[in-house]
């Protein structure tokens, strides 16, 4: 794998959505390298080995398996895949916020900024979430508790980490909405979630998860309860404040188009694994997954035929449970062969940076 | 929102300052005519039970004998001069002892669900929070408390310590409170934790998991506001229910010790001559009957106003 500071974004991304205009991007590249200068680590995070299961009544669930990658300092990583694919199981894994009962951490390490997070007793966790550890949830109509004012609970993590004044508390609070694009933030301060609009809540969330000055966040499909008009907006926002704040950002989306345009590098999860990772740049130039393929091929284009069926991936992700020795992907790929079926690939590299999980694409496999 | 803006003819409306829900509740409460009937029947029993003794004609324990001699031994009748609903058999003006009846039926009120709240929000949140072997043990304790028969515990706990000092604390009322907040709780506790229980799966709880809120600002910030409505309707509605009990226990002689007057033994004094001078149990009767509607009415009125998706139902 290289480094984050090799690997500053070139600004010329193959973009489905062009989110960033060239400034926004020579700012970001300034802002890795400084945010590089003052890291205890290689990485910010490193996660080797994760495995996240369910004990259902039914059997373990492993809905992540054996999961690594690292995110670097100030950059944007992406997790894209399917619905129940474990990405949003990976994200709670890092901050520990997985339900237990039935959620349980069996293996692996999670090392942030240095740190072993999975040994961190409760209390220590919970000084590292908020305020080390960001997170932007999914939807932000149920994210907020409807009975307290959005300045309590932008608050609530100052306080809760940063023991600041109540002054200093509420100016720091009415500096995050001004910066998040409130209109009136000082006014605003005492309002209830219900008056704002889904975007504005969306808004505030990230307030929240910006308020300590967190060295990662976590956005856990921060846009896809969202309109397309206002997912641009919040989009922008999210890119343009990791910047700002030199935070780097675990995007989970499922839109690959989100993650074209926001991310320095994206890891494609299907059913617990990681099947495929690389620079944005790679990845979409020249995938090396089948699975792959079909995300990128069944992307709706301006220039379709007026009238073709979308293209989709025939049938759903695996039960995870008893997952056999295969190719997991093996069941809906139509260039599977025995080998598939008979024992798992390898998440193998095919060029620096670019590394696949699939039989037929490895040197000498079946696919060119 | 309607009520959120000024309309002023010719200029566009400006939103006002936000309102918190409690001010919106407060609103939809004061909308309500019952609800208005029992508030005002509340505030009259909280002023006769708080400046009741200070406006009273006579102490409630002094006896006018030379009225009654006059009147040949027997009780006055209401609106007798100097006694304006009458005196019983001893002479003891009846209003007086039913001002300070209603302190008591006042202090029994408020207390009795002070202590239900503080016995049983704990151990309901406690419950819901934590689940598992902690939620068992208390919900199963609680099950116990909940099968005695309450009127047989309050009984046997009055009649049980009723010589000790702990039973003639407070004129005897001390054990009162005790006796029917020990029973009372067990309905708080439970809807608390069924609160608790729904809302702790609740995204906002998770989010605020997420920025490293403590489990006990989580339930204290969190979860409590949240759920607070039912549990102030259930309180409010354990009012009439602790007044009855305790007009209940002075009237089987196991309440308040004499000479304090609870209304319920003032009825059970005035049944004695009930033919003669049936004004010594109607009076009394008729105020347990209008606070018990008081708080009544009061309760529902909340029920609506904090939770409009509930109303009309039970």
């Amino acid at each position: 794998m290289v480094s984050a500071n090799e690997e500053v974004p070139t600004g010329e991304s193959p973009t489905i959505v062009e989110l960033s205009s060239d400034e926004v991007l020579r700012e970001r590249n300034a802002a890795v390298l400084e945010a590089g200068a003052g890291r205890k680590a290689d990485h910010l995070l490193e996660v080797r080995g994760l495995s996240t299961h369910f004990f259902t009544p039914d059997g373990v669930v492993q809905a992540v398996d054996d999961v690594d990658f690292e995110v670097g300092y100030g950059e944007t990583l992406g997790l894209v895949g399917e619905s129940g694919c474990g990405k949003s199981v990976t994200a709670l894994s890092i901050a520990r916020l997985v339900a237990d009962p039935p959620g349980k951490i069996v293996s692996g390490s999670i090392q942030f900024d240095g740190i072993d997070v999975l040994k961190l007793s409760d209390v220590d966790m919970r000084k590292l979430r908020g305020k080390e550890i960001g997170f932007i949830f999914q939807d932000p109509l149920t994210s907020l508790n409807p009975t307290l004012t959005i300045g309590y609970q932008i608050g609530e993590s100052i306080r809760e980490h940063l023991g600041l004044s109540a002054k200093a508390a509420r100016d720091r609070i009415i500096e995050l909405l001004a910066k998040v694009g409130i209109p009136r933030p000082a006014d605003r301060l005492n309002d209830y979630p219900h008056q704002f609009s889904g975007g504005m809540r969306q808004r505030v969330m990230i307030a929240i998860a910006l308020s300590c000055d967190p060295k990662l966040i976590l956005a856990d499909e921060p846009t896809t309860a969202l309109d397309v008009t206002i997912q641009a907006q919040i989009l922008e926002l999210i890119q343009r404040l990791s910047s700002e704040f030199q935070t780097a950002v675990l995007l989970i989306t499922h839109d690959l188009g989100i993650a074209a345009g926001m991310c320095d590098r994206v890891n494609v999860m299907y059913a617990g694994r990681i099947v495929e990772t690389g620079t944005v740049d790679t990845l979409f130039e020249d995938p090396r997954m089948p699975y792959a393929w079909g995300l990128l091929d069944s992307l709706p284009r301006i220039d379709d035929v007026r009238g073709d069926r979308l293209r989709t991936i025939e049938g759903l992700p695996p039960l995870l449970i008893n997952v056999p020795d295969a190719c997991r992907f093996n069941p809906r790929c139509s260039y599977a062969r025995d080998r598939c079926r008979e024992s798992e690939p390898q998440l193998t590299e095919r060029e620096p940076g670019h590394s696949a999980r699939c039989w037929a694409t490895e040197p000498g496999g079946w696919i060119e | 929102m309607a009520t959120n803006t000024t309309v002023v003819p010719g200029q566009i409306a400006k939103p006002k300052a936000s309102v918190g829900p409690w001010r919106e509740a407060a609103g939809r409460l004061f909308r309500n005519k019952l609800a208005i009937v029992g508030l005002f029947l509340v505030s009259g029993l909280l002023f006769a039970g708080i400046f009741g003794p200070f406006l009273a004609p006579w102490p409630y324990q002094v006896q006018d004998l030379q009225a009654v001699f006059a009147n040949g031994g027997r009780p006055l009748p209401p609106f007798s001069p100097d006694h304006l609903l009458g005196t019983d058999q001893l002479g003891r003006d009846l209003l007086s002892r039913m001002l300070d009846g209603a302190r008591i039926s006042v202090t029994v009120a408020f207390v009795v669900q002070m202590v239900i709240i503080f016995i049983g929000v704990p151990l309901g949140a406690l419950a819901g929070w934590y689940a598992g072997l902690m939620d068992s043990t208390i919900m199963r304790f609680t099950d116990v408390i909940y099968a005695f028969p309450d009127l047989l515990f309050i009984i046997l706990l009055s009649v049980a310590f009723r010589e000790t000092p702990f039973g003639q604390a407070l004129d005897g009322l001390f054990l009162v409170f005790v006796a029917i907040g020990l029973v009372g709780w067990v309905t708080v506790a439970r809807l608390t934790r069924g609160q608790i229980l729904s809302l702790k799966e609740t995204e906002f709880v998770e989010a605020a998991r997420a920025i490293g809120v403590s489990d006990r600002n989580i339930v204290l910030k969190h979860l409590l506001p949240n759920g607070i409505s039912p549990i102030i309707v259930a309180v409010t509605l354990g009012i009439p229910v602790a007044i009855l009990a305790e007009a209940t226990l002075a009237y089987i002689g196991v309440g308040v010790q004499p000479p304090r007057a609870s209304w319920g033994s003032l009825i059970a004094e005035g049944q004695k001559s009930l033919r003669s001078d049936p004004h010594l149990v109607t009076f009394p009767a008729i105020a347990i009957a209008l606070a018990l509607i008081g708080f009544t009415f009061l309760g529902d009125g909340l029920r609506d106003a904090l939770d409009p998706k509930l109303k009309g139902k039970q």
